[in-house]
Formats: structure tokens, C-alpha cells, sequence
């Protein structure tokens, strides 16, 4: 496994994937799409496992640090 | 009834340096007659080395306070002499369940590691901690151990001077003033010591108060951790449960921060809280009840010249985690026979200067644990909820997010990694659990256990290695003790000390943290190694 986030388009159907992402917030209150968010997210970085890897996805969603962080 | 707490164990008795035309000096006084002043001044006396233990009260503990002993302090007691009655007495618990809102959402047990002699934790009441303690004081002084406890002596000022310290006493009868060598203190969190110096006590202040109520009853409740996240019966806080020995349960409930602590600690107004808890049914006494508020801080130094600070005196945690009272054992663990050998003459005054390296890092770990613990049991903001609310309703539903949950991550034995005591690592991809630095993992021998063999000096341990039956190096006596992986048919010993080797060497120093291994005995590393566990190289 890389040890190196991907930053290039990945996901097959990106289309669908974000439709799928707004299908799960429908209907939802600002607080049940809050808490769903954060859930989501735990599953996600569970899945991913390693740490650089999450590391360096912390700092790229911040969008105002350098892509790689060692 | 009067409670062990109410009666006084070392009532006041003037004493001779009282009537002294001139100060006397003495070896070592230590400040406080709490769980770590007793361990210190026990483990000195223990050697024959003479120690004052000074006390402004003449009492145990009030209330429970500490009640969560884990296992490398009932290591540490063992040495002390105290550890079996504590052990004897002591509820052992494996099983948590946490709560969040309504419903359980997990359990768990602990599984404690196979052969140790001494279980994970027990709970155990501070005032009967400190009443064994004071026992062990008290059989030492039958033996003729140059120990005392000094009831009702309230040191009101301290002079500090390059080789010893002049104290001022207040006593019920006047005050005197007594010298000392060394001063040791462990007057605690608010300790006077600190503030009559002038240093420093700087971290993080939480704003929160927690009740504490030690409530007697003849409930079903089994032996088990209940820690709550948000429960009904106190919403948006957390609240916990844990059983202590003689039917008297700790419960601990978070009450946020801007409230009335007089008003909150009146009993019309716990009891409504812990029916509220317990089901109305349920028949309970109130034997103490206490609000708390923490910080997590510590001093820059614990080290001052002649003076040194050792327990909540020198750092203070929260308590989620049972990281006070354990992690101060360990500080009078490492401290005590450092002083002993600067005292004799073996070891240069700078070996104190290793207790602040170590020990500080040990209170760094305790410090960053339990700021974790809190940042998840109180959250700070918004969004700090919204993902710790997360972690527990994932948790109730899928393993992966449980490790996550944080309502204390309970105490562990601090390795001192990087310390200047330390030699290289020389097991080549040797267990990591006891490479320099770590305290020693016990193992079962046969009929016995690993650590009571070690004891409390230096120890050359040879597993299926040779070696000489003694070093002696730069006054220093290293005394060995000779294993094989045979002597444990479950394999632990090999397992924790050796791993894929077939032998092993380690110099292990008087607190039983492993100073030096290698795979075969070689003089000259090991006389090496020696010099530098005592700071003379």
C-alpha cells in the first residue's frame, strides 16, 4: 500500500459517488447531517488505517498547507 | 462509628528536637504524610537511612479520594512490604460498560497479560492505602528503622541553603526549627512547599467541577466500571460508577462549571442526583461527598538544590486515568535510590538531575493522557461533541470505533526512552517491551514470581547467559541472578526478555527499570553500563 494520499481523481462513477453523498444528507436537519458528516468520516479514516496517510489528508483538506507533510 | 478517617494515626507527641538548644539536623525530612511522603519515607528507612516525615494533619486521608491502584505501584509496594494487605483488601475489576444517553452502547474487559503476580488494578480507598502505609511505618519502627511521623507539625517556612534546608514547625505547642540534608516534598497539589519557594506550577486549567460521592449500599451492582456519556439523569455530562471494597461505591458525576459548590455538596441536594442515578429503590448512605475541579499541569523542575518535589506536589492530572497517586509512586520509586547512593557518596549529586529527566517525562505522558481523556469526556466546542458523540454512536454498532471512546486511558509504566541512565540498546530486535528505560515486565517462575527476585538493588539477570555472581564497579555492587527460559514453562520470560534469542543480559537498576542488555555478558559494556546508570559517565 502507498504511503502517499491520492490526490488525483480515484473514485470510478465520481458522478454517482456524489450523488450518493447527497442522497444519504437528504432530509436530514443542519444537526443529523452534522453528526452523519462525522460518522462518515470516522468509518473512512478507519478504513485508511495508516497514519501518514491521514496525516497528510488532514492537511490537504485544510487547503492552505503544502500537499506532503512528513 | 468514627471512619478510619476520623481517628488520628500519629497524634502529636512533642519531641526532643523541640527542647534542642540548637537546630538539629537530620538526614531527610519529608514534607507530607500522604500516599507518596509515606512510600518515600518507608523506602528510606527500609535501607537504614534516617527520615522525619512531617505532617500538618494527624490523619488518613478524608474521603476516598484515590481509589484506583494499578499494577507497577503494587510492584513498587511489594518492595515496601505493603503490597499484599493492599492486594488482600482491594477490589479487582476487569469489566467497563459505557453508557451513552439510555443504552449501553459497549463492554469490555480489560484481559489482563497472563503471569504477573499482581493484577492489573485494584480499587482500594486512599484512607486504607494510607493506613497500610502507616502500618509499615509503624512495624519498621518496632524493628528499630530510623523512621517517625510527626502529627500536627505544620512547616510555616523554609530556608534553603547549598547543602541543607532549615524548616520552621508550627506545633500545638510552639514552633521549632529542625535542619535537614535533603528535603523531599510531598504536600500535594496545593503544596505549600511549592508556594513558600516561589516556583513555578504552570498547564491547563479545566473549567468543570465533578461531584464525588462515596455512597454505602447493598446494591447488585456488579464488580465493573460504569462510566456514562450524557445520561438522563445528567444531561450533557458524564457520570461514573466503580465499586470499592466494604460496599461503598465511588460515583463520580460532572457538573459543568458555573454553579454553586457549597449548595451542590448539601446533602438535600446529592441525594436527589443519586436517586436520580440509582432507581428510587435503591437504600444508600452517604459516607462522603466532595467537588473537585483539575488541571493538568506541572512544575519546570522538580529537582531545587537540596529540595526535592515528588506527587501532585510536582504535577497534577486529571483524574481520568488513575494517573496521581500511581504516577507519584513511581516518582519516589525513582528518586529514593538516587538520593540513597548520592548520600552515601556512590553517586554524584547530578544523578538527581536524572530524576527530573525521567520523571518529568513520565508526568508529560500522564499530563498529555489525561488532557486526551478530557478533551473527550468534556468537549470544548461544537464540533469536539459532534465527533465524540459520533465515535459513541458508531461504537454501539461497529469494534473499530470502540478504541476510540476515551474515559480514561488507565495507568501504565512510564519507559524512559532517551534517558541519559540508559546504554544503547545491544539486543539486536529484542523485545521492544524491555528495551532500556522500561520497567520490568514480571514473569512466573515456577513457584514464584520474577520481580520479588529482583528486589530493589542492582541486578545483573543472565537468561541462559554467563556471567560473574557479581560486578562491582565504581562502588556499585551488581548482584546476579541467573535464569534459563526453563525456569518458566509458559514461556512468558522468554517472551518478554528475550524474544528471538536464544540468551540475554540485563542490568537492571534498583527501581527495576532495565538500565543495559545485551545478548552475552561482556565486562567492559557492562562495568560501562553501570558508571552511566549512576551518572558517572
Amino acid at each position: 500500500m502507498s504511503d502517499t494520499l491520492i490526490l488525483t481523481p480515484n473514485i470510478n462513477g465520481a458522478d454517482d459517488f456524489y450523488a450518493d453523498l447527497l442522497a444519504a444528507h437528504e432530509g436530514l436537519t443542519k444537526a443529523e447531517s452534522d453528526a452523519y458528516n462525522a460518522r462518515l468520516l470516522l468509518v473512512l479514516a478507519n478504513h485508511i488505517g495508516e497514519r501518514a496517510i491521514l496525516k497528510q489528508a488532514l492537511a490537504a483538506a485544510a487547503l492552505n498547507s503544502e500537499e506532503e507533510q512528513s | 462509628m468514627n471512619k478510619i478517617f476520623e481517628v488520628p494515626m500519629y497524634p502529636y507527641a512533642r519531641h526532643e528536637d523541640q527542647d534542642a538548644g540548637a537546630p538539629v539536623r537530620r538526614k531527610v525530612v519529608v514534607i507530607g504524610a500522604g500516599p507518596i511522603g509515606l512510600a518515600a519515607g518507608i523506602e528510606l528507612a527500609q535501607s537504614g537511612v534516617e527520615v522525619v516525615i512531617l505532617d500538618e494533619n494527624d490523619k488518613v486521608s478524608f474521603g476516598s479520594r484515590a481509589i484506583c491502584f494499578a499494577k507497577r505501584p503494587l510492584e513498587i509496594l511489594d518492595r515496601l512490604g505493603c503490597g499484599q494487605p493492599m492486594v488482600d483488601k482491594g477490589v479487582q475489576w476487569n469489566v467497563g460498560k459505557v453508557f451513552f444517553d439510555d443504552r449501553q452502547v459497549y463492554d469490555f474487559n480489560l484481559l489482563p497479560e497472563e503471569g504477573h503476580q499482581r493484577p492489573a488494578f485494584i480499587n482500594l480507598q486512599q484512607y486504607y492505602f494510607e493506613e497500610y502505609l502507616v502500618n509499615r511505618v509503624q512495624e519498621l519502627q518496632a524493628q528499630g528503622a530510623p523512621i517517625e511521623i510527626r502529627g500536627r507539625n505544620k512547616v510555616a517556612a523554609i530556608g534553603t541553603h547549598p547543602d541543607h534546608v532549615v524548616l520552621d514547625i508550627d506545633t500545638p505547642e510552639g514552633s521549632y526549627n529542625l535542619e535537614a540534608d535533603w528535603l523531599i516534598a510531598c504536600d500535594g497539589a496545593g503544596s505549600p512547599t511549592r508556594r513558600m519557594l516561589g516556583l513555578d506550577f504552570v498547564g491547563r486549567v479545566f473549567e468543570d467541577n465533578f461531584l464525588i460521592a462515596d455512597v454505602i449500599m447493598e446494591a447488585d451492582f456488579p464488580t465493573e466500571r460504569w462510566f456514562w456519556f450524557d445520561p438522563p439523569f445528567n444531561k450533557g455530562q458524564s457520570a461514573l460508577l466503580h465499586k470499592q471494597p466494604d460496599g461503598v461505591w465511588r460515583i463520580d458525576l460532572q457538573l459543568g462549571w458555573d454553579i454553586d459548590k457549597e449548595r451542590e455538596k448539601r446533602p438535600e441536594n446529592v441525594i436527589p442526583r443519586l436517586k436520580a442515578m440509582l432507581g428510587d429503590d435503591v437504600e444508600f448512605e452517604l459516607e462522603w461527598v466532595s467537588i473537585y475541579t483539575f488541571q493538568c499541569r506541572r512544575m519546570e523542575k522538580f529537582r531545587h538544590g537540596r529540595v526535592l518535589f515528588a506527587g501532585d506536589a510536582a504535577h497534577q492530572v486529571s483524574p481520568f486515568g488513575a494517573r496521581g497517586a500511581n504516577s507519584g509512586l513511581q516518582d519516589t520509586d525513582n528518586l529514593i535510590w538516587k538520593l540513597k547512593l548520592v548520600m552515601e557518596g556512590k553517586a554524584p549529586e547530578s544523578l538527581l538531575d536524572s530524576y527530573d529527566q525521567e520523571r518529568i517525562h513520565g508526568a508529560d505522558e500522564n499530563i498529555l493522557n489525561s488532557s486526551r481523556s478530557t478533551d473527550f469526556i468534556t468537549p470544548k466546542s461544537e464540533m469536539s461533541r459532534v465527533l465524540r458523540d459520533a465515535v459513541l454512536d458508531l461504537s454501539e454498532h461497529h469494534e473499530f470505533a470502540r478504541p476510540l471512546v476515551n474515559s480514561g486511558r488507565l495507568s501504565v509504566p512510564c519507559t524512559y526512552d532517551g534517558s541519559a541512565l540508559n546504554s544503547a540498546d545491544a539486543l539486536l530486535d529484542g523485545p521492544p517491551r524491555t528495551r532500556p528505560g522500561s520497567s520490568c515486565p514480571d514473569a512466573p517462575l515456577g513457584d514464584g514470581y520474577l520481580l520479588p527476585k529482583l528486589g530493589n538493588e542492582f541486578i545483573l539477570l543472565t537468561i541462559d547467559a554467563d556471567g560473574p555472581e557479581e560486578i562491582k564497579e565504581a562502588g556499585i555492587t551488581a548482584r546476579r541472578l541467573a535464569l534459563s527460559v526453563k525456569d518458566d514453562r509458559t514461556l512468558a520470560l522468554k517472551e518478554r526478555y528475550l524474544g528471538d534469542h536464544e540468551s540475554g543480559v540485563y542490568l537492571i537498576r534498583p527501581d527495576q527499570h532495565v538500565a543495559a542488555r545485551r545478548a552475552s555478558y561482556d565486562e567492559t559494556q557492562f562495568r560501562a553500563a553501570i558508571r552511566r546508570a549512576v551518572g558517572k559517565e
